[in-house]
């Protein structure tokens, strides 16, 4: 038996008290252990996806949704822009490149995105099995598409419309996949790839004769949808029902197919000054920068991050006031027993180390009990809730700032010993064992 | 032939707290092995003598050496080593440590003395003083001669030169406070240690053939 085994020995007398404290700790190590791996996982998704787009175009509307929608693909699109506009930038010296996506189709939940094999290039997608896709409806998968679904080469499957994947289904128009994608660790992952030509072919408008051709006018008549998009630059909201509904994005309104949004790369840097003021100012289109808006809205959640960070170091300051409080009662009641050591020839230093110990060990299994307890409600709420699992959430993946939090709490419980421990340094042992009979 | 040196050696010792004197010893000394029984009313200053001879207050006047070494005269941090490697106390109120069992509380108090626990020592002074049955019981399962037992052994698990017991008995019926005297006698005995047993208990007088009186404030032998 040592003074480390009297500690835990003191520990266990008062189990009650001392599950409380541990309890306590690990519930504000736990919630900052979530807070860190959502924010950092969310922020390296956020900058991963949107790496290398300097500019968005798309319908008017919600230009942070236009962010969300067509670099993360989790919201719905703002609406349509005419294909028109792929040339138009297309041609412009000061654009590097423009990679055209087609949006309204999912498969299980799997969003059916329309664009061309430079959109795979963008995210360094390279083929574990199969080719690129080469005609309509012809699909390459991502490689969560296919962990999730099983799809395998050659397999056929029938896109539905909307995003939310509960439309009904275009059976006359299937899918076959040709290529399944490797892990990329972006949004890739989980998208399904086919030419733009296959969004709108399954919807009922005729390909244009030839990629980036902008006179469709002859196509939009063949709809055999409802089609209402008015390009009128306020139809984010409209697009919304229309999405969740199941209706479609990617085909001809007003006379012209149509994409629902476009990637651009810059080639100079005064693209950047001139460009998206120029898009702007066209009465279907916005411009919006993945870096402001991202910005915007980590700005946003920093807040609520911000708030509930503060409550979690609020709650790590009362376990640490807690935990400073029942060794303070709990070594009053003990003075006897320290006098006692100190009979026996316990040097004050030793016992000093020994309560100091003792809040140190009840700290460090609260931030070790935080650490798993908050790695597992991230699993749970990432097996939990599917949009979690499309932002790239894992609880298999530990951040640096873990450590820190650790580290802090161990320091806490520490700090919250010192006051305690340091009265062994003052005790007068004749008096003690005098008044503490 | 040269006489052996006395292992505790009690030499004019004097203490006074706020100018009052509290306790007053004359010299006296006390031999490897030797049993001696100080006797003295309230407020003789019987504990604050023990508290001088364990090293735990520094005394006004006079000198107290163990083994040759003046205890007295040490600093803090050698005084407690010299405590820690030659003296066992037995208090009245027992201060087993609450959180640990009989056995661990030897184990402690072994490991603090000697820098490490020998099982078959603490097992054996266990059995010596009749607790094998309540070796993991917790102090507050014991009944107070069973508490009286346990502290004698931890303050004999280290073996000891000299054993110093501060009101052992006073809590303790007739029959109880003889056995738990010869209980100290025999153990002191059988490790050979020197015990000094420091009481107002005239029921002790006859299980010593040494005894010395403290009155207030003076010491007479």
């Amino acid at each position: 038996m040592t003074l480390a085994g009297l500690s835990l020995a003191y520990l266990r007398d008062r189990a009650l008290n001392t599950a409380l404290n541990i309890l306590l700790l690990t519930l504000s190590v736990a919630t900052l252990v979530i807070l860190v791996l959502f924010s950092s996982q969310l922020a390296e998704r956020f900058e991963r996806d949107a790496r290398g787009i300097d500019l968005v175009v798309g319908a008017k509307g919600s230009p942070l949704q236009l962010i969300l929608s067509s670099i993360y693909q989790v919201d719905v699109p703002t609406g349509n822009i005419p294909l028109a506009t792929v040339d138009l930038l297309r041609a412009d010296p000061t654009v590097a490149e423009v990679i055209p996506l087609a949006l309204g189709d999912s498969f299980r939940g799997f969003r059916i995105v329309g664009t061309e094999g430079a959109y795979i290039d963008h995210f360094g997608g390279t083929l574990s099995q199969g080719r690129l896709f080469a005609a309509d409806y012809e699909a390459v998968i991502g490689a969560q598409v296919a962990r999730q679904t099983g799809a395998a080469l050659g397999q056929k499957f029938v896109g539905s419309h909307g995003l939310s994947g509960d439309g009904h289904g275009h059976e006359e128009t299937p899918y076959e996949v040709v290529g399944v994608l490797a892990p990329t660790g972006s949004v890739l992952d989980r998208l399904i790839i086919t030419p733009v030509g296959s969004i709108w072919a399954a919807h009922g408008f005729t390909p244009p004769p030839a990629a980036g051709a902008a006179d469709h006018e002859d196509d939009h008549d063949q709809a055999g949808h409802d089609h209402d998009h008015d390009g009128d630059g306020s139809q984010d909201h409209e697009a919304h029902e229309h999405e969740t509904g199941g209706d479609h994005q990617a085909h001809a309104a007003g006379g012209e197919l149509e994409v629902t949004a476009l990637l651009v790369k810059y080639r100079s840097s005064m693209a950047a000054v001139r460009l998206p003021t120029f898009i702007n100012k066209q009465t279907q289109l916005q411009a919006a920068a993945p870096a402001v808006e991202m910005t915007r809205l980590l700005s946003l959640l920093g807040v609520g991050i911000d708030a509930v960070r503060a409550f979690a170091v609020l709650l790590m300051a009362t376990s640490g006031l807690s935990i400073f409080v029942a060794l303070y009662s709990a070594l009053r009641q003990r003075e006897g027993d320290m006098a006692m050591l100190r009979v026996m020839g316990a040097r004050p230093p030793a016992i000093f180390g020994h309560i100091i110990l003792e809040g140190v060990l009840l700290a460090a299994a609260g931030a070790l009990l935080g650490v798993v307890v908050g790695h597992a409600v991230v699993a749970a709420a990432a097996a939990s809730f599917p949009q979690l699992q499309d932002m790239g959430l894992t609880a298999a993946r530990f951040e640096p700032a873990e450590l820190a939090i650790v580290i802090a709490a161990i320091s806490m419980g520490a700090l919250a010993a010192l006051i305690p421990a340091l009265k062994v340094f003052g005790v007068d042992i004749a008096q003690t064992l005098a008044d503490t009979r | 032939m040269t006489t052996p040196e006395p292992l505790l050696e009690v030499r004019d010792l004097r203490h006074e707290i706020a100018g009052r004197c509290v306790m007053a010893a004359p010299a006296f000394s006390a031999a490897r092995g030797q049993h001696t029984l100080l006797l003295g009313p309230s407020g003789s200053g019987k504990t604050t003598l023990i508290n001088v001879i364990t090293g735990l207050i520094t005394p006004t006047a006079g000198d107290v050496r163990i083994s040759g070494t003046s205890m007295t005269a040490l600093p803090a941090a050698q005084r407690d080593q010299l405590r820690r490697r030659t003296i066992g106390v037995v208090f009245q109120t027992l201060r087993l440590i609450g959180a640990l069992s009989v056995r661990q509380n030897l184990a402690l108090a072994q490991t603090l003395a000697l820098g490490r626990s020998d099982p078959a020592i603490i097992d054996r002074l266990i059995a010596q003083v009749g607790l094998t049955h309540r070796a993991d019981a917790r102090p507050r399962e014991l009944s107070q001669g069973e508490g009286q037992r346990a502290a004698i052994a931890r303050a004999l698990c280290a073996e000891p030169a000299l054993v110093v017991a501060d009101e052992p008995t006073s809590a303790l019926d007739d029959a109880n406070a003889v056995a738990m005297a010869d209980l100290l006698l025999a153990t002191a005995e059988a490790t050979g240690a020197t015990l000094l047993i420091a009481t107002h208990d005239n029921r002790l007088r006859a299980r010593f053939a040494r005894t010395l009186t403290l009155s207030v404030p003076q010491v007479s032998a």
